[in-house]
């Protein structure tokens, strides 16, 4: 360093003045481009040259491929190339098992499963050509029962047995009894993660054998390997770019259009675009798994838990996806935020010839909550204690154990949080016959009746969820972070693998360098594989572990920034502070400008980061620290039931929910609304009808979401008991409000009506029968 | 227009220019958009008018772009998203979707923006919808069940209801 300090005036704090730093609530970056229509989605890309790929899909559940004849596709005007299974130069690919054939290889194992790809001028050219492709199949037995899955005689999907995954937790007593015995069979149906924005992205062929792929994803570097062990490339021949991301919700966490694309445009040497319709969306990703749920809790005349038997059956349809893990959180978790001392689950995942299930938000947790939530509330009835007070003696507190034994060692707020719920004030009570709006009924606009036969419920649920990933996965994420002058403003640039899907990631990320490094301007890099995986956009993660990865980065630069600063000054690093675009000495006085210590240098630090580990759990037994970290969310659900038509209608869906530490609590909010509704939806209409495997409904004129009408006002509670083990003590957000929303909507039809309702989605029919 | 069996050459205006396009004749006004006229601001979300991601004002209403041949708008003229506001001067329904952070991944945002400009101008102009109490008034004034009702076309996954209601509202007069 050659330059001479220049004399910088003592001040005020030069970060007094910051705004953005954690704990606001700055405007998300990507704002304005997404007001404008500007902001380039998947399906927004275009290149010079480029061409669109379609992707032929099975019309059987499961056959046998006889032949495939490409010869009258390929020679249709427009058509620049047909592959086949032949023409994939590499192995399987799968998120947690390489069980998947990119395109079917002499057999298909699920209602839509790809076969056959085209690339043409145009979109519908290709898909034109696509129905030429001669496909001989011969049908085979299909197993499309998740019981009947496990039966000896029942036909294979992998021909290894269709059991993927049995966890097993034992603890306790392995023969308990109890004064008072409760227990019920539940079933959920098969939800849609239905982003808005359908799989897309573009694929650019270089000149010597690579690709470049601009995709919406949850997961650069999972989709690097999966695609480098599909073409048989190094990774450095696979460079991934995120595209813009219409939502996800864990329906982007394994490959779409990925490998078909890039297959495409190495055949053709032209740039591949691949967008699917909405059709094609609900057969391109994996969905929450349909579960079957046996459950039975003992408990004293106190009502205190004295053990839980359950049995948890998950659909994970044709292929692995992530069915493993699901198992894994349905076991550990299924059981919900309780002291139970004797414990004895079983949760299973199994092969069918249904489509693959995955990743949902919630994972695992959302069937299981339906369940036990309804068991609680049963508990309650016939012990005539109020439905809170039982949560609440029977909820975890810091410092108890959960069912796999895992000391609870941060907040555990479940009574605070059914407290806080039942404490907010109720809507206002309907109206008599005569006086009422009737658009205020169920049904709204359409006027079907006076309200008659219209009762209200309320119910309640509470829920705990891990954070980031488990059973020992070296969880970790990587940051890159530059601090440097331009145009005389101290700059930071931030580079992260981590997918902004919409939660608001990188508003977090310019947050955190703003707090760490007080410097105003920072620059977010586009989202790309060159630089280290983040890990997945999934299992509310991304704050904490991309957040410490952040956060570490920010504080390499800081270090590498004083020892600079020390060198120039002779002073010793720790005697100095990095005050926004100051170097100040710990008495105060500023002894150097960051302009004088950086000069036209950048400090650039990548810094990878895990959090805590955690441990694959005893096979025998289930008992181990399979998480790092839990966090609970609590509902209370107000609904008017139509007992003659049976619809519903949610007038409110309150809700409490410790986030440890929120580092944009706008965004915090946003989540907790979004998340909300998804689970209200899984409730009240959302599901996937499959019948003998084939799917019925793949349009969202048959597959209900939420709209704004069906969305109550809500009342939020956020607590920030900060988890000492995570950075600023942030705990996981986007799941849990799935999770409790939905049991919480059950709960209260239930209570209107009477009725057990041990199905989800609760229909109308459900209601009134019987 | 000139045509042929299978195209027609015409021209509509688009965000105030006149714009001439010689289309095949089953082309949407979505596509026309998107892929002919490079303003990809309108999304497609589902392609059959369920989930109004493509909504765009069509001489001031509201339409599901997927669902109107591009033909059909021959000397009509078709405001998107693009031609709302501008980067420095945003549309005040745009300005208030992020001031309310009346979106998270943005997808069903442009639609939703269109919507609620086409919403608003309805009510001014005294149109009632189901929700309406007074239906032959002369204006209307937007309550949270009046832009419930109005905006039910627009489907948001992330969930960001509670906020877009919040934004229109903040606008609505």
């Amino acid at each position: 360093m050659t330059s001479t300090p220049t004399k910088v005036p003592a001040a005020p704090s030069d970060t007094a003045s910051l705004r953005g730093r954690i704990g606001d609530s700055p405007l998300r970056p990507d704002g304005t481009l997404k007001v404008q229509g500007e902001f380039a989605f998947g399906s927004d890309l275009w290149a010079d040259e480029m061409i669109w790929g379609v992707t032929l899909r099975s019309p059987h559940v499961h056959a046998r491929i006889v032949s495939i004849d490409v010869g009258p596709a390929l020679a249709t005007s427009g058509v620049y190339a047909v592959l086949t299974a032949e023409d994939v130069p590499g192995g399987n690919v799968g998120l947690e098992h390489a069980d998947q054939p990119v395109l079917a290889t002499g057999v298909v194992r699920y209602h839509g499963e790809p076969v056959a790809l085209v690339a043409a001028d145009h979109p519908e050219i290709a898909r034109q050509a696509a129905k030429k492709i001669r496909v001989v199949y011969e049908e085979l037995p299909a197993v499309t029962d998740g019981r009947r899955a496990l039966e000896p005689d029942a036909p294979q999907v992998h021909g290894s047995g269709n059991l993927l995954r049995h966890l097993k937790i034992r603890r306790g007593d392995p023969d308990p009894v109890a004064p008072l015995v409760v227990s019920l069979d539940f079933e959920v149906g098969m939800q849609d993660q239905a982003f808005l924005g359908p799989e897309s992205g573009l694929a650019v062929p270089d000149d010597a054998g690579g690709i470049d792929l601009y995709v919406a994803t949850q997961w650069l570097h999972a989709d690097q390997r999966q695609i480098c062990q599909a073409l048989g490339l190094p990774p450095e021949k696979v460079r991934l770019t995120l595209a813009g991301v219409g939502g996800a919700f864990g329906g982007r966490e394994d490959l779409s259009i990925h490998v078909h694309a890039c297959l495409l445009a190495l055949r053709t040497g032209k740039p591949i675009k691949m967008v699917y319709n909405r059709e094609e969306s609900f057969f391109g990703h994996v969905h929450r798994h349909p579960a079957s749920l046996r459950y039975e809790f003992g408990a004293g005349h106190d009502g205190l838990l004295h053990y839980a038997k359950a049995e948890l059956l998950f659909d994970g349809g044709a292929y692995a996806s992530s069915t493993a893990a699901v198992v894994g959180n349905g076991g550990t978790l299924g059981l919900g935020p309780y002291n139970i001392p004797n414990v004895q689950v079983d949760s299973y995942g199994v092969y069918t010839n249904n489509p693959p299930c995955g990743a949902m938000r919630g994972f695992g947790c959302v069937q299981a909550a339906f369940a036990h939530e309804a068991l609680m509330d049963e508990l309650a009835d016939r012990l005539a204690m109020s439905r809170v007070a039982i949560r609440q003696l029977n909820g975890m507190r810091e410092g108890d154990r959960n069912i796999t034994g895992q000391l609870i060692d941060s907040a555990a707020p479940v009574a605070e949080l059914l407290q806080l719920v039942q404490d907010m004030p109720l809507p206002a009570e309907r109206l008599s016959e005569d006086e009422f709006d009737l658009l205020s009924l169920p049904g709204g606009v359409s006027n079907t009746t006076h309200g008659e036969g219209v009762v209200r419920g309320i119910g309640y649920a509470v829920t705990y969820k891990n954070v980031g990933f488990s059973e020992g996965f070296d969880d970790y994420s990587t940051a890159r972070v530059r601090l440097e002058i331009t145009a005389d403003e101290p700059t930071v640039t931030v580079h992260t693998a981590a997918a902004e899907v919409g939660q608001g990631l990188i508003t977090v990320e310019q947050q955190i360098c703003r707090t760490e490094l007080g410097v105003q301007r920072v620059v977010v890099h586009p989202r790309d594989t060159q630089v280290g995986s983040a890990g997945s956009t999934s299992a509310s993660r991304q704050t904490y572990v991309t957040g410490g990865a952040v956060k570490a980065a920010c504080e390499a630069v800081r270090a590498k920034v004083l020892e600079r600063a020390s060198t120039m000054l002779d002073i010793e690093p720790s005697e100095l502070v990095l005050d926004g675009a100051r170097i100040v000495s710990i008495t105060g006085a500023v002894v150097a400008s960051l302009q004088d210590v950086l000069g036209t240098d950048a400090v650039d630090e990548t810094v990878k980061w895990s959090h805590r580990p955690t441990y694959p759990v005893d096979p025998e037994t289930g008992q181990g620290d399979a998480h790092v970290q839990y966090a609970f969310s609590a509902h209370r659900a107000v609904v008017d039931v139509d007992t003659e038509l049976g619809l519903v209608k949610v007038v409110a869906l309150d809700t409490a929910q410790d986030v440890g530490k929120a580092i944009n609590p706008d965004a915090v909010v946003g989540q907790i609304q979004g998340g909300s509704a998804q689970g209200m939806g899984l409730a009240l209409m959302e599901e996937i009808i499959v019948t003998g495997g084939r799917v019925l409904n793949p349009s969202f004129t048959d597959y209900l979401i939420p709209t704004i009408l069906d969305m109550p006002p809500m009342r939020i509670k956020v607590l920030e008991y900060a988890d000492p083990h995570a950075p600023y003590g942030v705990r996981g957000v986007g799941e849990p409000p799935t999770i409790s929303s939905g049991p919480a909507v059950a709960a209260a039809i239930r209570q209107a009506t009477g009725k057990a309702l041990r199905r989800v989605p609760i229909r109308p029919e459900h209601i009134t029968e019987g | 227009m000139t045509s042929s069996s299978l195209s027609s050459s015409f021209t509509v205006t688009v965000n105030g220019e006149p714009q001439l396009l010689d289309l095949d004749n089953r082309t949407t006004l979505l596509d026309a958009l998107r892929e002919h006229l490079d303003l990809t601001g309108a999304k497609k979300g589902c392609d059959h008018g369920q989930c109004g991601a493509c909504t765009v004002l069509l001489d001031g209403r509201r339409v599901n772009s997927c669902l109107v041949l591009a033909v059909a708008t021959q000397g009509h003229s078709i405001t998107t998203i693009e031609g709302l506001g501008t980067a420095e001067r945003l549309h005040p329904i745009q300005q208030a979707f992020i001031d309310h952070d009346g979106l998270q991944c943005g997808y069903c945002t442009p639609g939703q923006i269109c919507s609620a400009v086409g919403a608003l101008d309805e009510a001014d102009r005294g149109w009632p919808s189901a929700a309406t109490a007074d239906v032959g008034a002369e204006k209307i004034t937007l309550d949270d069940s009046e832009i419930r009702e109005r905006m039910s076309g627009n489907l948001c996954r992330c969930g960001a209801y509670v906020n877009i209601l919040a934004a229109i509202n903040a606008v609505s007069p």
